[in-house]
């Protein structure tokens, strides 16, 4: 008797827990990686095989590492990131108050490297940026994204949105008409996720490596055959900001691994 | 810059099987792929991957050329007495990487 009672009253339970928190709207957004096979959903959950962890590990190395003419580390400032880290990458991209524009992690990562510890810039998908930037995703993974909701930030997020409907390239097509219009059906055997931005940076298959989501964003706009814009250029980080705020309340789960 | 990282119990009892999971960051270069000039890309991968328990060869592996990048190698290893897991990569170029853990064994 027991024995069922336990059996019954802990699916109740959970379906009880799940209405509560969505508070009666039920939530249709999904992760990409729920379309995934089996085996590439264990390579993500398990930190021994997740290839993605190699530049988390290489990151951790490099957040004490001190360098430039300063002579700073990471650390040197900002601490045990474990604790000082915690949340941060989920709030990206954000305003930087020196330009007035909004910058993503990566390129946060980069100005801190120019400007505090007055090393060489750190170049768009070189291995070091991509180890900082997957170790500082690493800190807030499983927690909500909640980009910056500065109301300077609007301008920016609602040219994003428009990017993100804007018919592009000769194959003449929006991000909306896959991703909204057809997420969920195949294209070429493969399903359509729903181009929920929560993990990045990502250790794709097809890349054999870590790349951001800028990288993922020019190599769609290059297979619809349209002209991509430079990477770190303000298109790109105005089109983040707004798929951010369209992922806003789902977990992080970087280091992830995509097909 | 090679990383690698593994996953091996703290500790085991005498003769329990143990579970011992080895992740290696490297690009595993085909040497059939051009690169964006089209050039081919000169062959890099590793060819040999050995793991001593205690200073005897318990398991090893020849890696080819059509194994994807930062190759993952889990296998199992029947615990005896407390000693360093000695792992090692080798390939081309001259690339060797080395890492040790220790297996403390209980009972």
């Amino acid at each position: 008797m027991h024995a069922l009672l336990r059996g019954w009253t802990l699916p109740l339970a959970t379906m009880l827990l799940v209405c509560a928190s969505q508070g009666g709207r039920a939530e249709t957004r999904r992760s990409g990686q729920l379309d995934m096979s089996p085996s590439l959903q264990a390579m993500q959950r398990d930190d021994a095989q997740n290839p993605g962890m190699l530049w988390v590990k290489e990151g951790e190395t490099l957040w004490s590492q001190r360098a430039g003419a300063a002579a700073l580390s990471c650390a040197s400032c900002h601490g045990e990131a474990g604790t000082s880290m915690r949340g941060v990458a989920a709030r990206y991209p954000r305003l930087d108050a020196g330009t007035g524009l909004p910058i993503d992690l990566g390129q946060r990562i980069a100005q801190c490297r120019q400007q505090r510890q007055q090393a060489p810039a750190l170049a768009p998908e070189s291995q070091p940026r991509l180890a900082l930037e997957s170790y500082l995703a690493f800190q807030s993974r499983g927690l909500s994204l909640s980009p910056d909701t500065d109301p300077r930030l609007e301008p920016f997020a609602a040219r994003g949105m428009a990017a993100y409907r804007r018919r592009i390239g000769q194959l003449n097509l929006s991000c909306m008409q896959c991703h909204d219009d057809q997420a969920g059906a195949r294209l070429a055997g493969s399903v359509i996720p729903q181009a929920h931005v929560t993990g990045y940076p990502t250790y794709r298959l097809e890349w054999q490596g870590m790349g951001s989501l800028q990288r993922r964003l020019r190599g769609c706009m290059i297979a619809v055959r349209a002209e991509a814009p430079a990477p770190d250029a303000l298109p790109l980080v105005e089109l983040q900001l707004y798929l951010a705020r369209r992922s806003a309340g789902l977990p992080m789960e970087s280091p992830a691994v995509r097909p | 810059m090679a990383r690698a990282l593994i996953q091996v119990p703290a500790s085991a009892r005498r003769g329990e099987m143990i579970a011992v999971r080895t992740l290696i960051g490297h690009p595993m270069e085909t040497g059939y792929r051009p690169d964006a000039n089209g050039v081919l890309l000169p062959q890099d991968i590793i060819r040999r991957f050995s793991c001593h328990y205690n200073g005897e060869l318990v398991f090893s592996a020849e890696l080819s050329p059509a194994i994807a990048a930062n190759p993952y190698l889990a296998f199992h290893v029947q615990a005896g007495t407390s000693g360093p897991l000695v792992f090692t990569w080798e390939g081309d170029r001259g690339f060797t990487h080395t890492e040790t853990t220790n297996l403390s064994v209980v009972g």
